[in-house]
């Protein structure tokens, strides 16, 4: 197209190698396993919110129910790899296989709905989920699975002694995610994306196949929640219907993007950024106080952002760039 | 190219055009006049497939649209810009524009409708990374003619493209249209103001409460008394 588009594109490809080499560097030099720890999880919700992005930001199909997609990831790699000795690295695949056909399944009736109440009916849909694990004995119903250790291994994906290979995985998850994201932007589903997030009836008007393109967002969005969904049971080799498939994991995936700024390429990242290691720190110094401390930081959080900026904290970079002009 | 036999279009009962046929040939400008409420926006809109016709039959290029749903009569070539642009507000000028290019599932060049439109519209290219919603009412008519080009159509059908505009920004866009046809493709416009669409077209239908009135070349509906004296004040 013109110029500075192009140029602007090839600038955000640059910064996000020159970020990966950077965020690769880190854990050489701080060991601290906590530590560690946090940027794990960091870039894991930064993938899963990015993902979530597809659906909700791009699409403006808000999703309260990823929660559904992220514990059938957690689950398909568990049990294949636990009951039929499938390596995870297949059952990661095989869960985003899953999640994204179960995407589609349920966004055939559920896209029919307009806003809050599509919103509303993926918060039901998770929670049935999560109710049908509870109750599926061969799944471990309430009480979960435990990954059976073996010894560190690369087929296997378990590392007892290091947090170096998860925390390289969960880097390249985030670089994965946001690739996909910074792709999809300028193609066709992209574009469509936006269009029928900002007006549907004239994106409807010019040809564009709303439906489709709503499928095709969730199919992406889930395909990759999934992934995230399958390296969380490995990484914490132990899962449970509540801490894999909880309302809380939806919201920790919505919550990034939202903070950062939903529906933009580096929003997810930044937001989680800034979340999750205010709350894996809320959470240790003042968790011991009871639940939902985090929670509480959380909600102050997106009130101040709703209030004073609304688009996200990525609106400060542009809003900068503007006045500069 | 475009032939549209005795169609007739009821809202809930409500006719709004009964029995209509007019012709469009290749390369032409034809202009359809008419007061409010005419069912000069309905035709349009049953051409396009935006309404399904009760009866009658719609041809463009030995294919028959009505019937159709919307997006694969897009994908004829036929491209409407209806009378409220519809436009993406909160896209940037150049996502509207791009979005318009992607209709087309071929991997054609993208840069030479564009160039067409810089070319038509030099403002548009001033203000690729605004917001739709900030331009002003002409600027969002340049867009969305610009945005209808971008899908490269061999048809393009316009809707009052001169509503609440500024007439300097009218006067512009109907030399646009112009340069649109000369660069090879037809145009169909509706319009209330008719003495300037009039001025550019090659021929002209009148519309009156769902019928056709009056058909002809533009320069004989343009002498016509009874036209001068109803339609152009004159």
């Amino acid at each position: 197209m013109d110029k500075s588009f192009t140029e602007r594109r090839r600038r955000e490809l640059l910064v996000a190698a020159s970020l990966t080499v950077a965020a690769a560097l880190v854990p050489l030099f701080i060991k601290n396993p906590n530590v560690q720890n946090i940027m794990i999880l960091t870039l894991m919700f930064g993938a899963l919110s990015q993902s979530w992005n597809i659906l909700s930001g791009y699409c403006g199909q808000i999703s309260l129910g990823h929660a559904l997609y992220f514990g059938l990831g957690a689950y398909t790699t568990t049990l294949l790899f636990t009951k039929f000795g499938v390596p995870p690295w297949f059952g990661m695949l095989a869960g985003g296989a899953i999640s994204a056909l179960i995407a589609m399944a349920l966004g055939y009736p559920c896209f029919r709905l307009g806003g809050h109440y599509f919103a509303i009916a993926t918060i039901v849909i998770a929670e049935i989920g999560l109710l049908l694990i509870q109750n599926w004995e061969w799944a471990g119903a309430a009480l979960g699975i435990e990954m059976p250790v073996r010894g560190d291994s690369w087929l296997k994906f378990q590392f007892a002694r290091s947090k170096l290979p998860y925390f390289y995985f969960a880097l390249a998850l985030a670089c994965i995610a946001w690739f996909v994201t910074w792709w999809l932007e300028d193609s066709k589903w992209g574009y469509w994306w936006r269009a029928v997030k900002d007006n549907p009836d004239a994106a409807q008007s010019l040809g564009v196949v709303v439906f489709d393109s709503k499928m095709g967002a969730a199919a992406v969005s889930a395909f990759l929640v999934a992934i995230g969904g399958s390296f969380y049971a490995m990484y914490v080799s132990y899962i449970d219907p509540g801490s894999v498939m909880g309302f809380q994991f939806s919201l920790l995936m919505a919550l990034p993007a939202v903070l950062g700024g939903i529906g933009t390429l580096w929003g997810p990242l930044l937001g989680a950024i800034i979340l999750i290691p205010l709350t894996e720190l809320t959470r240790s110094y003042i968790g011991g106080s009871g639940r939902g401390v985090d929670l509480i930081v959380y909600g102050t959080l997106i009130v101040v952002i709703a209030l004073a900026r609304p688009e996200g904290l990525i609106g400060l970079f542009s809003r900068r760039k503007e006045a500069s002009r | 190219m475009l032939s549209v036999h005795e169609v007739t279009t009821a809202y809930q009962g409500l006719v709004a055009i009964s029995a209509v046929s007019i012709e469009v040939q290749k390369g032409e400008i034809v202009c359809v006049a008419g007061a409010n409420g005419a069912g000069k926006s309905t035709l349009l809109k049953s051409i396009a497939g935006a309404e399904r016709p009760r009866s009658g039959t719609v041809m463009f290029d030995g294919k028959r649209l009505d019937g159709m749903a919307q997006h694969h009569i897009t994908a004829t070539g036929i491209a409407y810009v209806p009378e409220n642009r519809r436009l993406f507000p909160r896209l940037s000028v150049r996502d509207n524009l791009r979005l318009g290019s992607y209709l087309y599932r071929g991997e054609a060049n993208r840069e030479e409708p564009l160039d067409l439109v810089f070319k038509l519209f030099p403002r548009l290219s001033e203000r690729l990374d605004q917001r739709a919603e900030t331009l002003s009412g002409g600027e969002q008519q340049m867009l969305a003619i610009g945005r209808a080009l971008m899908t490269r159509p061999r048809l393009l059908m316009l809707d009052e493209p001169s509503q609440g505009i500024m007439p300097k920004l009218v006067d512009e866009i109907f030399q646009a249209v112009k340069l649109i046809r000369d660069s090879g493709m037809t145009v169909l416009i509706v319009e209330q103001r008719m003495a300037e669409c009039l001025e550019i077209a090659d021929r002209a239908y009148i519309l009156q409460t769902g019928r056709v009135l009056m058909q002809g070349p533009a320069a004989e509906i343009t002498g016509n008394p009874d036209v001068r004296k109803a339609y152009l004040g004159l």
